[in-house]
């Protein structure tokens, strides 16, 4: 199963590696992970994407609070939740293509961030499943190169992971 | 007053309440060796590798309950260092390693004498620290003994950069600490007590089996109370020994791979157990998909992670040890029921049918020296008084199996790691500890060579361990293996051209007996503990076949013990539900 665990970590030289040392040295598995600082500057946000079952994630989540620099943490997935990824994509754009590929950005409500003759620059955010989607729809053209960022994540309502 | 960060480290070291720390200087700590050079509260032991000083500062720990200190310098002198911190690291025992680094200008410079220590020791320490700022040390420093003492212990790493050591500020050592990131708890759930104490009043076939975390927790007083008030049965693992006393009829002996077949069969047939500061590990639990079929489950720990990661558990209680071992003997004194009389007979009865093939039998008529025979004789010799730390092999569970403990912090050795070179070094933190106690190292000659250096150590501060030496010319458990598992290819198990071993202490300035016959053991032991301020190293020529019985092997479950050819039959095994 599929598991969103976000991190509310100090944001201290090394906690990233805390975190994924952890998890290679564990046996864990990462799809994605994504960090950067919050509002707070002594504290950084973490996401992972994690895959296990039941038992599995229950230790990875007792493992990761055990960690020293791990201030508090949240299972996303245990509650409604909110989740975006970010993507950025360079395309091959000429002739026909251009008009459609613009179509499909406007459909998919990504935007395009940079032109040239021939190329593209694609922004998209939404869930891993819309990217993979818009991925899928690009086949008219060719893909010069695709960045993800990773999911990042946030409960819905009230409940919130705060310090 | 403005002193510098070296001077900060050794007044931290003051405050903090330290008296000794293991060390061995170089380059990149050499502040820090003169601030020490300048004062003489904090006693500085120089080991001969590095080594040496982690596992001296985690006997020192293991023996005293305090934390251990160690100073290395940067490069070599923490990765010699990294063996010890790993050893305590499993063992869960509080070490505080400070080691010198290059200064901050050169780091990712692949300076002389530079590791990333905090990247190397991450995997095997409970947390580190890398000090970039002297303003930050005193504070770092206190942080690193709360770390390391409080919770589930742990070693802890500073890394101080030359410069920080040389660089001033004015010095505060601060009183206490809190960290947002970091508060275990220590009360157990009142919930979860009362839950605990319905299911143990209601067992037929109970067991309760406890760990180093009763060690840790300093929990003996009242898991004695508390067994006795049930009049359970108890079992200890390695790690736990001591914490009831091994002569008391409640007590099974220790569990596990080399554990009693009383103990190991009571727990695979118990219907409840009470698992305190125990974290069921391979060696304990042998297969799990066999393990304790019809057991529910209490566990105690202080580490949520510890509980429900091999076994799953009915009732989880996260907590100190003798917190919740309190609470719950409250909680049983306020209850009416009694444990079922009838049922515990039963149970009882059982047991002493287990007892009563004699698993740690051997054979006592030998005419060569027998490990396990040469342990009851230094039991005798020191009665049961002696702090006896162990290295890794056979030896340490004869050890195990036949000192007998009354105490805890009594028997030290190296459990999770199980690290060969741990005996020397680690009674050399006792002896410092306990300079009027007797202190004995049981040892294998393939062990003690590993740390032999430390014997320049103890000539060095006069310290009078007693290295008992089993000495069957192999590395006896994978020779034992290789006996039962790999058709008797024994595979460089063979310790060729050792070395005279009366000779080489005797070249570090000890005294050293050879013992060659079973009819001298007695006499060796008392002539070397009647040299009460002497190191002496007893060399006892063993038998090279003998074997640790029982044992469960790797992939087995506890109904499915290899015993000792000279055990009486076991018994017809029973329905059970």
């Amino acid at each position: 199963m599929r598991h969103i665990i976000s991190i509310l970590l100090e944001n201290e030289a090394g906690a990233l590696s805390r975190v994924a040392g952890l998890f290679s040295a564990r046996g864990y598995n990462i799809e994605s992970l994504t960090v950067a600082p919050t509002e707070d500057s002594t504290l950084s946000r973490m996401t992972i994407v994690t895959a296990g079952s039941d038992d599995v994630i229950e230790q990875i989540v007792k493992q990761l609070n055990k960690l020293v620099d791990v201030v508090k943490l949240q299972e996303l997935t245990e509650g409604a939740h909110i989740e975006r990824e970010l993507m950025l994509a360079k395309v091959k754009a000429t002739g026909d293509a251009r008009e459609e590929i613009k179509r499909l950005v406007d459909i998919f409500r990504g935007r395009i961030i940079d032109v040239t003759d021939s190329t593209y620059t694609l922004e998209l955010t939404g869930t891993v499943e819309k990217l993979d989607a818009f991925v899928k729809a690009l086949d008219m053209t060719e893909i010069i190169e695709v960045i993800r960022s990773g999911v990042t994540g946030i409960a819905r309502g009230e409940r919130a992971l705060s310090a | 007053m403005e002193l510098t960060g070296a001077d900060i480290v050794v007044k931290c070291l003051q405050d903090e309440g330290i008296d000794y720390i293991f060390g061995y200087p170089g380059g990149a700590a050499l502040h820090i060796y003169d601030a020490l050079y300048r004062q003489d509260k904090v006693k500085h032991i120089l080991v001969r590798h590095e080594q040496g000083a982690s596992h001296a500062a985690d006997g020192y720990a293991r023996a005293t309950g305090k934390p251990g200190v160690v100073l290395v310098t940067s490069g070599p002198g923490i990765t010699n260092a990294v063996t010890g911190i790993a050893t305590a690291y499993m063992d869960s025992i509080p070490l505080v390693v400070i080691s010198g680094q290059v200064p901050t200008h050169l780091i990712g410079d692949d300076a002389f004498q530079e590791v990333d220590a905090v990247g190397i020791t991450r995997p095997c320490v409970k947390h580190n620290f890398l000090v970039k700022d002297v303003k930050d040390l005193a504070m770092t420093m206190k942080k690193a003994f709360f770390v390391a003492s409080s919770g589930r212990p742990g070693p802890v790493l500073i890394d101080v950069p030359k410069d920080v050591t040389a660089n001033k500020t004015e010095y505060m050592y601060p009183r206490s600490v809190k960290m947002r990131s970091y508060a275990p708890v220590v009360r157990g759930h009142p919930k979860q007590i009362r839950k605990a104490a319905d299911l143990l009043l209601n067992a037929k076939r109970p067991i309760i089996y406890t760990g180093g975390g009763v060690v840790s927790a300093d929990a003996e007083e009242t898991l004695r109370e508390l067994v006795q008030l049930l009049g359970y049965p108890c079992t200890n693992t390695l790690m736990g020994l001591g914490a009831y006393p091994y002569n008391d009829s409640l007590f099974l002996g220790m569990l596990g791979m080399h554990g009693t077949y009383e103990a190991n069969m009571a727990m695979h047939d118990c219907d409840v157990m009470l698992a305190v500061g125990a974290r069921f590990d391979d060696r304990i639990t042998g297969d799990l998909s066999k393990f304790s079929p019809f057991a529910k489950i209490v566990h105690v720990d202080i580490d949520p992670s510890s509980i429900g990661k091999n076994v799953k558990v009915e009732i989880p209680i996260v907590g100190d040890a003798k917190s919740i071992l309190e609470d719950l003997v409250k909680e049983l004194h306020s209850r009416k029921q009694q444990p079922e009389p009838g049922a515990l007979k039963q149970w009882w009865k059982q047991i002493d049918e287990w007892r009563g093939i004699d698993c740690l039998n051997y054979d006592r008529n030998s005419e060569k020296i027998k490990p396990q025979y040469v342990v009851e004789k230094l039991h005798e010799v020191t009665q049961g008084k002696a702090f006896v730390t162990s290295d890794v092999g056979q030896h340490q569970m004869w050890a195990a199996q036949f000192y007998g403990f009354d105490k805890t912090r009594r028997w030290i050795n190296s459990g999770g790691l199980g690290t060969m070179g741990f005996g020397l070094p680690s009674a050399m933190g006792v002896q410092l500890a306990y300079p009027d106690d007797l202190v004995c190292c049981i040892t294998g000659e393939a062990s003690i060579i590993m740390c032999i250096q430390e014997l320049s150590t103890c000539k060095q501060y006069d310290l009078p361990i007693k290295i008992i030496n089993l000495n069957n010319r192999y590395m006896g458990m994978v020779r034992q293996w290789q006996e039962f598992f790999y058709d008797r290819r024994y595979s460089h198990s063979y310790m060729d051209a050792l070395p005279d071993f009366v000779a080489l202490s005797e070249s570090f300035g000890h005294r050293g007996l050879l013992v060659e016959k079973p009819s001298d053991v007695e006499g060796a032991l008392k002539e070397a503990f009647a040299m009460r301020d002497q190191l002496v190293f007893l060399d006892f020529i063993t038998d090279q076949a003998e074997n640790v019985y029982p044992m469960i092997a790797a992939g087995k479950g506890h109904n499915e013990m290899h015993l000792n050819p000279g055990s009486g039959e076991p018994p017809q095994e029973r329905e059970l539900a």
